[in-house]
């Protein structure tokens, strides 16, 4: 119910919105819990396990019942808080996880049949008969777990990630937060200052103390207005610093547009934040523990701080009837705060025996709650005290079991916090995280004058660390009571009383675990799942931690703890991973052609980044086999032009570059002769062939070499650390020049007829035999002209500075059509490359050496390379060895299929007699037979066999031939010619 | 995580390529022997603590960097360009 | 106690109060016939099998922590062989078959569950190399289909078929593969080893490895000397140091994983689906949460835990391809130390001390492994014989080049595989 005269929210706005179809008001600035319980709702979820009716236990993201689903279609939101999600107009919320309504759930069964589903009951059962799991328990199982669901539909919502930079980032703008923000700010220090809530102040917003003679929502608003006027402060709300990284790193989330209907153009949903802070101070505060005792669950059952919470920050009274229970002055506080608002309290029940009595309400000393009735909420508690058991109606029940210090973050980088005997928590290490500082609550100091305190001296600290100067501060007046506490986990007695509320974990699930020898935390923790719900333990670790170690005699700093990791309360996969969706996931590059061969239909299809035209389809053909054989039929007949600028291009100089290719190469570079190129190979260091391509030596101390497009980046790299860590003597620098030269391929035997018109000077076989390279003038425009081939064809490749790319292209394409060619894709290419024999990645897949394909010569016994001694290791030398072969199909079935396996003729084709595989296959329609090659067993010692290509998942056997690999112009005649 | 170029100073580690350990500098002869070459190319110190070991400032600068970082706290404790260790 | 849904039945009926220990916690004794260093998955079903199929039970577990702590206790759970070379292929398939049977053999439900694994390609040439693998996989006795866009759409039709960056050929499908609860297979273990006589011995960390004249005698431990026959180290994720013990070095780098599970959702995807070229794979528990994980951090790293760019890279690949899963939100990440080999290959073999045994080098793939990594291990160290289904995961096929097993193609960088 409301409260008058309480609470900070915007009585003068109305807000309508919906939960479960009904449609409530509420007030600006409530919660979805805050505003329920204005409505008197108190069902809001459904636990985990067994359906138990739920209402909220906490007002913070801690909140473990009250889960909701918000939104519809791509923008569906399973399990918000209801705790944390704000209101706006026409907000809508519904229920989870029951069928078919909160209020009637069938699902409920579950709870009836609790004596069978205790700690880690499915592991003993569900076992026969043997193919029951997959097709009858499983989906079962599925079905009844899980919390809200997704929509199935792609996200709608625009999430965005983005850097921030500080010398000091707070983390919590509670007093202690707000303190350290102020004295760092007031110093010149960059700060962020981060709060989860929509507003900030922390418990100075929940509670009733003052500061400086002053509220403590008002002193907040004052420090706020303050650190808001400075530029060196950035201040954000809605935001939670959800894990601790390496140097200073931290991943925040920023709620940016969950609070309202509106969505402005353009704005995020949701930020993901990755900070960089020279030091933080992490002022999380603490989280309140319930206690455990006989169906503790029960809605209208909360923690005391909830309840003050929803009192003064909300101006709601979660009950007309309150009762209090627990084990620190908080539950005399809550009781004041509840009847100075004019809420009625039943009864304070003080676990202590020295307990401080009232004269405005009745105080049970060393008394305990003992269990508690009402189907849908709460109806009564039972209260034992030494004279026997006393039932007292109620409808909200504020329990304490004391604070727990929000140590999370100090946790992230595998620090383990101590236990602090005289406030019955656990505090951080020290230093637990680099550079980060602690203070206040989540530091164990409880009072707001410890909590002002400890802010200032943070902020000090990190100050002298930044090598800063902190101004005079003096601490604002405030209380400073002492923490009195007396342990109190679960109360005894019959029936289940509930850690983990939303999975269902319960104080007898953790002692049958002990009973079954799980008594590390760790095997406790896994075996009843406690602590493995969405609040990861917040509300339940220490108390479940507390019963393991009376169940196993061990004291609790004995039993351990298990570990918080990131992220301290959950983030969306969608603002991780802002930016991604669709095309967004990886950069996308294109060639100076790539307009023309889109303009011509070509299909692109994926090379590395790059996007290459498969082939380029001409009126009547339907099929791409039929525009492939064209495209292969032109090359071989007449010209054919093809955009190879994606291959890697690396200029290298110096007066030492010829030395190091040849430390790089496994064959020669410092002989070649200016004005040539040749082929090259190169080894990993672990003498397998790492990649291939032609280098060209345009100067004494000049040379450009081309890599695969697939190697470019790691062929750069490998340049880079060859040089600068293994030869560091040599005078000899690399550039990527990939993306400057745009280079065509202008292949067949009329590609010297097409060139001669374009160039400033005629080519013939004298100038330019086969692999001659220089400079030559295109149309007015300095190039770089190689005559090399990768179709085996007398072919050039022209490169033009990149700007110029697009019109050659469009001129030599135009050209080649004169002359009986034209375009020609990766499908012809690819034909025209293994008809030749020549390798791709495909072959040099990164476990073949040079001998297994066929270039054992190339590895000059002259010199040493990288790569060289490793390759002569003796099992990569002897007989066995798959290497490479042609395979060509000569029986009744004319299919390969790349990736099929070859066996001997009359072997069954089964592993064990396993010889080998197909890596390339293609038709060529200058052979007119499907061609292939492939890795077979002493493969060029079997030319002339038949062995068997067999491809289980297509069903094909095929009988090939074992052939040379290279099936057209064996002498290269035509290269040269 | 960030790491120190000595030419850049403190940088993402998003613009690091990690390679290995720093004993990829010390190539043995062509004729040192399979042991030798074994120990180069694939065995591994590993320590729990402190390492050296080898990074490529590839989205800056280019250059081989030598590490010293404990691989069990991450901490970092110094940075060397590679091509002063054999220099 | 022999489990049971009657046994469930008559302790819920009777207040469960006759649960006994899963494993009992006996002192070491002062002499085994075989030491197993390290009380994680392998180590545990290496024992297991030692018992059972060799009769061998004066055996203990040393495991410095809790049983099942290391990475069995940090994984994505995913159950497979689905592998293409030699070596690997017959290892893993020998270990699925474990798996088929294991929740019979062992009187457990580790919810081993064939949901079935898709590996999606994107290219032809990635279709090549998927059928590289797939008849590799039938040729050794598995499953595998090969499916087109079209028949991928109908299975998973919640991936992005629009616009992915790197659109969807299909996938290579291997309906045996799944899922099982991770805990749960280290728990049957070791109840099953206990329960034939194993010792489990946890909070006992092995401090030296005695060693007399090239045989070992034993360890020295945190709990006292233990003399054995044989000893077999299986420590994957520390295991350098473990080996240091007995002087050796191994082709080891330790590099951490991260994993990821979501709040627990309505089932929405019933595959273990994985997507190559974004280095992402996911699948849902049975509790609902979505279990996903992509590459390494990259670097070498002891300390169980990796940073943003990794987790960035991951969420990033998720968004691409199935943008449903945007508001799924992440409950929790962690990491695992893996054994990283030159081949991205495990090790099981013998090694230079008579009678000391490794098992090593499981880069991320260890847990599918871990019954058919105890079956064989157990075989090597009962019989001093290479077990069939195990004969090329040696130690020695770096130095000497034979039989090197590198699915990846990356060579000798560790981090690579």
């Amino acid at each position: 119910m409301r409260v008058a005269g309480k609470g900070l929210i915007d009585r003068t706005e109305t807000v309508p919105f919906v939960f479960d179809g009904v449609s409530y008001n509420g007030f600006r600035g409530d919660t979805l819990a805050s505003a329920l319980l204005a409505n008197d709702v108190r069902l809001m979820g459904r636990s985990f396990k067994y359906h138990r009716p739920r209402g909220v236990l906490t007002a913070g993201s801690e909140e473990p019942n009250a889960l909701v689903t918000v939104g519809e279609g791509g923008a569906q939101e399973p399990n918000m808080r209801a705790t944390m999600q704000e209101i706006y107009p026409g907000l809508a919320a519904r229920s989870q996880n029951r069928w078919p309504s909160l209020g009637f759930d069938l699902m409920g069964i579950n709870d009836l049949g609790a004596p069978f589903l205790g700690a880690g009951f499915y592991y003993k059962t569900f076992m026969w008969p043997k193919a029951f799991w997959e097709k009858v328990y499983e989906p079962i199982i599925r079905r009844a777990a899980g919390l809200g669901g997704l929509s199935g539909q792609d996200n709608t919502d625009k999430y965005e990630s983005a850097y921030a930079f500080c010398d000091l980032l707070v983390i919590g703008a509670g007093p202690a937060g707000l303190m350290a923000a102020l004295v760092a700010a007031r110093a010149g220090a960059d700060v962020i200052l981060a709060d989860e809530n929509a507003r900030m102040g922390g418990r100075l917003l929940a509670e009733t103390y003052e500061v400086d003679g002053k509220p403590g929502h008002v002193w907040a608003d004052e420090v706020l207005a303050e650190l808001r006027g400075m530029d060196n402060v950035r201040l954000m709300t809605r935001t939670t610093v959800a894990g601790a990284y390496d140097q200073g790193t931290y991943a925040a989330l920023e709620r940016v547009l969950h609070h309202t209907d509106r969505r402005p153009n353009g704005a995020p949903l949701e930020t993901y934040w990755r900070i960089v802070a020279k030091r933080s101070v992490l002022a999380a505060g603490a989280l309140e523990r319930p206690v455990a005792f006989r169906d503790n669950d029960r809605p209208g059952i909360m923690t005391a701080g909830a309840v003050r919470t929803y009192l003064n920050r909300w101006g709601v009274s979660p009950g007309r009837n309150v009762t209090i229970f627990g084990n620190t002055d908080d539950i005399h506080r809550t009781a004041r705060d509840l009847l100075e608002a004019g809420v009625h309290v039943a009864a304070v029940i003080d676990s202590r025996h020295d307990a401080p009595l009232s004269d405005d309400y009745q105080v049970l000393r060393g008394a305990q709650v003992c269990g508690s009735a009402g189907r849908k909420g709460l109806e009564s508690i039972t209260v034992r005290r030494a004279s026997g058991e006393e039932k007292i109606h109620t409808d909200c029940l504020a329990m304490t079991g004391g604070w727990n210090p929000s140590v999370h973050l100090t946790c992230h980088m595998n620090g383990r916090p101590t236990w602090q005997r005289d406030i019955a928590a656990f505090v951080p290490r020290p230093d637990a995280v680099p550079g980060m500082e602690t203070a206040g609550a989540c530091n164990g100091s409880f009072s707001t004058d410890a909590c002002l305190r400890e802010g200032i001296a943070a902020a000090e600290a990190a100050l002298d660390d930044l090598g800063m100067k902190a101004p005079k501060t003096t601490v604002p007046q405030a209380e400073d009571t002492p923490y009195e506490i007396a342990q109190l986990w679960a109360v005894p007695g019959k029936g289940r009383a509930w850690l983990d509320f939303q999975n269902d974990v319960t104080v007898k699930d953790v002692k049958q675990a002990a009973t079954e020898n799980f008594r590390s935390v760790e095997h406790m923790k896994r075996y009843t799942t406690q602590g493995m719900a969405t609040d990861q333990g917040k509300n339940s670790n220490v108390a479940a931690l507390a019963v393991l170690a009376d169940a196993t005699g061990r004291g609790i700093s004995e039993t351990g703890t298990t570990t918080f990791r990131p992220p301290y309360s959950p983030m969306a996969i969608a603002a991780l991973g802002a930016g991604a969706e669709g095309a967004g996931f990886k950069p996308q590059r294109f060639t100076t052609s790539h307009k023309a061969a889109v303009a011509r239909n070509a299909p692109m299809v994926e090379a590395g980044l790059w996007y290459r035209p498969s082939y380029f389809p001409q009126a009547g053909e339907t099929t791409w086999r039929q525009s492939c054989d064209r495209e292969v039929n032109m090359v071989r007949q007449a010209v054919g032009i093809c955009d190879v600028s994606p291959l890697g291009k690396i200029d290298i100089q110096g007066p030492d570059a010829g030395a190091f290719l040849d430390f790089v190469y496994t064959n020669m570079f410092s002989t070649l002769k200016v004005g040539r190129a040749r082929y090259g190979l190169m080894l990993r260091e672990d003498g397998f062939v790492m990649d291939d391509g032609t280098t060209a030596r345009l100067g004494e101390t000049h040379y450009v070499m081309t890599t695969t497009t697939a190697g470019a980046g790691d062929v750069m790299k490998h340049l880079e650390f060859v040089h600068q860590g293994l030869r560091p003597d040599l005078d000899v620098s690399f550039t990527s020049v990939t993306e400057q030269w745009a280079q065509f391929a202008v292949a067949g035997p009329k590609s010297r007829e097409l060139l001669n018109d374009l160039l400033d000077m005629q080519l013939d076989d004298e100038s330019w035999p086969f692999m001659a390279c220089g400079p030559v003038s295109v149309l007015g425009v300095a190039g770089r002209l190689f005559r090399i081939s990768f179709s085996g064809e007398h072919a050039y490749e022209i490169a033009v500075p990149a700007r110029y790319g697009a019109s050659l292209y469009d001129i030599l394409t135009k050209r080649a059509e004169v002359l009986g060619g034209g375009l020609y894709g990766m499908e012809a290419l690819g034909v025209l490359r293994i008809e030749k024999g020549f390798i791709t990645h495909s072959e040099i897949h990164g476990r073949t050496t040079a001998y297994d394909i066929g270039m054992g010569r190339m590895v000059s016994q002259k010199k040493d390379c990288i790569g060289k001694t490793m390759s002569q290791r003796e099992g990569l030398e002897e007989p066995g060895r798959e290497r490479l072969v042609g395979l060509k199909p000569i029986g009744e079935s004319k299919q390969l299929l790349a990736g099929a396996h070859l066996y001997k003729e009359e072997a069954e084709p089964v592993r064990t007699n396993d010889q080998g595989y197909l890596t390339s296959v293609g038709y060529s329609p200058t052979l007119e037979t499907m061609l292939g090659l492939g890795f077979l067993a002493d493969g060029p010692d079997r030319y002339g066999e038949v062995v068997k290509m067999v491809d289980h998942l297509r069903g094909v056997t095929t009988l090939c031939e074992v052939v040379n690999p290279v099936f057209f112009d064996p002498d290269g005649g035509r290269v040269r010619g | 995580m960030r790491i120190t170029c000595p030419h850049c100073g403190e940088r993402d580690r998003r613009e690091f390529y990690y390679r290995g350990a720093a004993v990829d500098l010390d190539r043995p002869a062509p004729d040192a022997g399979a042991e030798a070459w074994d120990n180069f190319v694939y065995l591994r110190e590993n320590p729990a603590g402190v390492t050296r070991e080898l990074w490529y400032h590839e989205g800056g600068c280019g250059a081989w960097i030598v590490v010293t970082r404990n691989t069990v706290t991450h901490e970092i404790q110094g940075s060397q360009l590679a091509s002063e260790v054999n220099a | 106690m022999r489990f049971s849904g009657f046994r469930v039945l008559k302790e819920g009926l009777t207040g469960n109060k006759g649960w006994t220990p899963h494993w009992r916690d006996p002192e070491p004794k002062s002499e085994y016939d075989i030491v197993i260093i390290g009380g994680g998955g392998h180590g545990l079903s290496t024992a297991y099998y030692l018992a059972k199929e060799h009769g061998l039970t004066n055996i203990a577990v040393l495991e410095k922590g809790y049983i099942g702590g290391g990475n069995i206790g940090r994984n994505t759970t995913i159950v497979r062989a689905n592998y293409f070379l030699q070596g690997n292929s017959e290892f893993y398939s020998h270990s699925l078959k474990l798996w088929e049977g294991l929740e019979e053999d062992l009187n457990y439900n580790v919810m081993h569950s064939q949901r079935g694994i898709i590996n999606l390609f994107h290219s032809d040439g990635q279709r090549d190399a998927a059928a590289r693998r797939g008849n590799m996989m039938i040729s050794q006795g598995d499953d595998a289909i090969l499916l087109g866009r079209d028949e991928l759409r109908e299975m998973l039709p919640y991936l992005n078929y629009d616009d992915l960056r790197f659109p969807l050929y299909g996938g290579l499908y291997h309906p045996r593969g799944g899922t099982a609860r991770h805990d749960a297979v280290a728990w049957g273990y070791a109840r099953g080893a206990d329960q034939r006589g194993v010792d489990l011995i946890q909070n006992c960390e092995v401090t030296g490895i005695d060693i007399e004249n090239g045989v070992v005698r034993g360890v020295q431990t945190s709990r006292g000397a233990i003399r054995a026959k044989k000893v077999a180290m299986v420590v994957a994720g520390r295991s350098g140091q473990v080996a240091a013990m007995a002087g050796m070095r191994l082709p080891i780098e330790s590099h951490v994983l991260q994993a990821f599970v979501t709040e627990g959702l309505k089932p929405c995807i019933d595959h273990v689906v994985t997507f190559g070229m974004g280095h992402f794979y996911i699948s849902q528990s049975d509790k609902g949460g979505l279990v996903f994980g992509g590459d390494l951090d990259f670097y070498a790293s002891y300390a169980a835990r990796g940073n943003l760019p990794t987790v960035e890279s991951v969420m990033e690949a998720g968004m691409a391809l199935m943008p449903m899963i945007g508001k799924a939100r992440v409950l929790r990440s962690w990491g695992g130390i893996m054994d990283m080999t030159p081949d991205g290959s495990p090790i099981i073999d013998k090694t230079g001390v008579e009678g000391l045994y490794l098992n090593c080098g499981w880069n991320y793939g260890g847990f599918k492994a871990v019954p058919g990594s105890g079956n064989v291990f157990a075989h090597l160290i009962a019989t001093g014989r290479y077990h069939e289904n195990a004969t090329g995961l040696r130690l020695d096929r770096f130095r000497t080049g034979r039989g090197i097993i590198d699915e990846e193609g990356k060579g000798s960088q560790h981090n690579l595989h």
